[in-house]
């Protein structure tokens, strides 16, 4: 027989704070499957950051970080997606207080301050295509682009995702399962703050210079 | 229109494949045309194409690995005949191109549709009844993750007929695999497959995490978990720990080969480095992503079969985390000659000594669990035996080329190619096998037959021994792997020895067959109407075989490690236990239709067809999107129901 100890007897009662508690509730669940898939996201990301910092010396006598970046814009395009956080986590809150009228309100906020910072990215982004500096002019663009576009392709998939849950709690009202999806947008629309609080610094300020 | 698709990608100057996908396509055509004359299809619709049901899962995952195996074995047995006749004048039968994408084919099939679909279909169907309870922590996404995988299965045997594939091997280096050296559609048919299938792998790792931190039976705290679902767990987190890595590096690749970029290119400030290290940070992870699940396997099997309980459960517990955080400190030991200096090897090598330090305590446990236990001398225990033999051999060349200058000489050699095979078919081959023979009874409701699984495993076995031994010999004297030709005539009697072993496995891979084939045929005497045929330990022998779909009436509250056991030694409840409705998820078809596009896309991108790349993503949106709208995903059994079906099995097990 395998060697016991006391910790071996705990009854099944005693045994909640060591994990013996029994299944998670449904919402716990899910948020904590989300955050798992988040941070496998993040893993994601970190690959990008790695190349990024790997390649972004090699400019192969096209232009480099200091010459492209405005960080007049960038500034204003970052300052968009913070408060767009912001306002989504106001909107979190107005649907956990069963408030459906300002939780719109709040959701238009964001909408809108998502699609700025988007309209801002892109503009730079075809701004510097059309100097010549694309991302097959070097591989340091190539890393650029690819960094800066996933993280861009993030918030586009995150503005149809808060389209759809907008849509939800008009169609269905703040039904559980309905608070369930919004708790997942605002996981996810936080942590593309955390990705772009990198990008902003590793790119553009350590870039710039 | 149809993008670079045109006639001419179909080989019809190259008779073999054609003649093998010819044959495939009857036997696919025989088994549709029985489906569909039996009328089975309404039932594998509603029972196992759209099931989310873990077991069914489970099982499904197993038999495309099964499958996959084949493929993957047809590619061996062709390269081995290649070397053992194209000696000094002979030229053999494969030419340089079709051999380059040969090997290319068996590496990529065998890892991720042989290998992780056998590992990951073991844990889909024990974990959640090792857990005692229900399902996984997402059931539908399950189904998503399984068809998604066979959807990359799917496109990479699509270039046998239409294309060909890459020829830059499983791992695909550049600057080979840039469209400067590889232009045509080989290397995409290896890139596009494995974003799909290793997407639908990350949300198994997703799952499983979730899974096995979130639901587990009342009482089972973690240091109560059998040891198989801890090994599960460690494995779930590698997958989420490199799996986006994988798929990062193939995205840079893409876009280097798509949108001309210059991630990984010569030219234009490309750093191939970057990929070979990329690569083997989700590599080296990977390996130990499909052997710690069978180590699980080997504690569960010595354990049941000793009659005694795990030797240092805690010890085991503590390996299986190491190795989990050990295996992503080793990776450069992949590339110790490609220039990172003696400093740096150095680090590497001694880490990858180290990682060996772990498995060794796991060695130990295993023998001192069978030490002085009354060893029931079955099939898995014996894949258990030629584990651990195995294993270990392996395990010490491994050592061996942790040692940066050794590996200076033997790198790139038939020694390496003899090491990985050692510990991937002594390990993770033998058991997979070891668990499906365990756990089959559990699956089907009936045992299989020992006589031709030992058969079976004893051609494995020396089969293996036959084939890969000669191969650290031809290393030592020289010879590099993926010859398509061999110039030296003294390499050739060890080369046929090595091909007698791969006929040996094909007697292996026959008395497997054969041993379906005779149990299914002796079920009525063969069926486990307890539940419990191996005296076991562990929870999922606490219900009926095949489980209901619920897996458990009444969850069972746990108190100690081996819960089963002691619930056994403590004689099982005499009244019926009041039953309560339980709420299951429904079937969906959102599996299939998802991977039904996902291929589309694949194949379509792989011939640059863009529109219907643009309707196939938009598909699949629309499917997540309505998806994603439902609500009422539960049905509900009724407590009714629950008794009748209950009262049924325990009658059943009482008769015995």
């Amino acid at each position: 027989m395998s060697i016991t100890t006391i910790a071996d007897f705990v009854p099944t009662e005693l045994a909640r704070g060591r994990g013996g508690g029994g299944p998670a509730p449904t919402r716990t669940v899910v948020a904590y499957g989300f955050w798992i898939f988040l941070l496998s996201d993040f893993v994601l990301f970190s690959g990008l950051f790695a190349a990024y910092a790997v390649l972004s010396g090699n400019t192969a006598g096209g232009p480099t970080g200091s010459e492209l970046f405005n960080l007049r814009n960038v500034f204003i395009e970052t300052m968009c997606l913070l408060l767009s956080s912001y306002t989504a986590g106001l909107g979190a809150l107005s649907a956990e207080r069963r408030q459906p009228g300002s939780f719109l309100i709040f959701s238009a906020f964001t909408f809108v301050l998502g699609a700025a910072f988007l309209v801002i990215e892109a503009r730079e982004f075809a701004r510097m295509a059309a100097e010549g500096a694309g991302p097959s002019r070097s591989a340091f663009l190539s890393a650029f682009f690819t960094l800066v576009g996933t993280h861009g392709v993030h918030v586009t998939s995150g503005l149809v995702f808060l389209v759809y849950m907008v849509a939800q709690v008009v169609a269905k009202g703040l039904r559980p399962h309905v608070l369930r999806r919004l708790l997942c947008f605002s996981l996810f629309w936080h942590a593309l703050d955390i990705i772009w609080v990198g990008v902003f610094t590793l790119v553009y300020l350590m870039g710039a210079r | 229109m149809l993008g670079r698709l045109s006639w001419a990608a179909i080989p019809l100057d190259q008779p073999l494949p054609l003649y093998a996908m010819g044959a495939v396509g009857i036997v696919i055509l025989v088994v549709l045309g029985i489906v569909t004359v039996k009328g089975w299809w309404p039932y594998l619709w509603r029972e196992w194409i759209t099931s989310v049901d873990h077991k069914r899962i489970g099982v499904m995952y197993v038999i495309l690995g099964l499958v996959m195996l084949l493929r993957g074995y047809s590619d061996a047995i062709m390269m081995r005949t290649q070397q053992a006749i194209a000696v000094g004048d002979a030229q053999g039968y494969l030419p340089p191109d079709h051999y380059n994408q040969i090997f290319s084919a068996h590496g990529t099939i065998m890892i991720f549709f042989v290998a992780m679909p056998l590992v990951i279909g073991l844990m889909n169907f024990v974990v959640p009844l090792q857990l005692g309870v229900r399902d996984v922590a997402f059931p539908t996404l399950n189904s998503v993750s399984f068809w998604l995988t066979a959807s990359g299965a799917l496109l990479v045997n699509v270039s046998l007929v239409i294309g060909s594939f890459s020829r830059a091997s499983w791992w695909g280096y550049p600057p080979l695999s840039e469209l400067a050296f590889s232009p045509d559609e080989g290397v995409d048919y290896y890139l596009w497959p494995l974003q799909i299938s290793g997407i639908g792998t990350l949300f198994t790792g997703i799952n499983f995490v979730t899974t096995i931190l979130k639901l587990r039976a009342p009482g089972m705290t973690y240091m109560r978990m059998p040891v198989f679902c801890w090994t599960a767990l460690a494995t779930s987190m590698l997958i989420v720990a490199v799996f986006p890595v994988l798929t990062a590096t193939f995205v840079m690749l893409l876009l280097d080969r798509y949108l001309g970029m210059h991630f990984f290119t010569n030219d234009l400030g490309g750093n191939q480095m970057m990929y070979v290290n990329l690569f083997w940070a989700w590599g080296h992870p990977e390996v130990y992503i499909l052997i710690l699940p069978a180590f699980g396997v080997y504690s569960e099997v010595a354990a049941t079969f000793s009659g005694k309980g795990l030797f240092s459960y805690r010890t085991m517990v503590w390996a299986t985390l190491g190795i989990c955080v050990l295996s992503m400190m080793v990776w450069l030991h992949h590339f110790f000659t490609m220039g990172a200096g003696a400093d740096v090897n150095s680090v590497f090598g001694i880490m990858s000594s180290i990682i060996a330090v772990p498995t060794g305590a796991k060695v130990f446990n295993w023998l001192f669990t069978m030490f002085r236990g009354r060893i029931v001398f079955t099939t898995p225990v014996l894949f258990l035996i030629g584990f651990m033999i195995t294993f270990v051999l392996g395990g010490l060349t491994g050592v061996l080329l942790a040692v940066p200058p050794v590996d200076f000489v033997l790198h790139n050699s038939a020694f390496l190619v003899a090491h990985f095979h050692h510990v991937i078919i002594g390990g993770v081959v033998f058991g997979a096998l070891a668990g499906i023979n365990y756990w089959f009874p559990k699956a089907f409701g009936f045992t299989l037959d020992d006589r031709w699984g030992k058969a079976s495993f004893w051609c494995w076995l020396i089969g293996f021994y036959l084939a890969f031994t000669p191969l650290y010999v031809l290393g030592m004297m020289g010879m590099t792997r993926r010859l398509q030709h061999i110039p030296d005539p003294s390499w050739q009697p060890l080369l046929l020895v090595a091909e007698l072993g791969a006929i040996v496995i094909f007697l292996a891979v026959l008395c497997q067959i054969m041993q379906l084939y005779v149990s299914i045929r002796n079920r009525e005497v063969r069926r486990d109407l307890t539940g419990d045929p191996w005296n076991g330990r562990t929870l999922e022998w606490a219900t009926s075989s095949p489980p209901p779909a619920y897996n458990f009436a009444v969850l069972p509250r746990v108190e100690t490690i081996d819960a089963f056991w002691q619930m056994k030694r403590r004689g099982l409840p005499a009244v019926e236990p009041s039953y309560e409705p339980i709420e299951m998820p429904r079937n969906s078809p959102i599996g299939i239709v998802n991977a039904f596009f996902a291929t589309i896309t694949g194949f379509t991108l792989i011939w640059h067809i863009w529109w219907i790349v643009i309707i196939g993503l938009l598909a699949i949106a629309v499917g997540i999107l309505v998806f994603g709208w439902s609500e009422n995903r539960e049905r509900e059994i009724s407590a009714s129901e629950i008794a009748r079906l209950e009262r049924a099995r325990l009658a059943l097990g009482r008769a015995t």
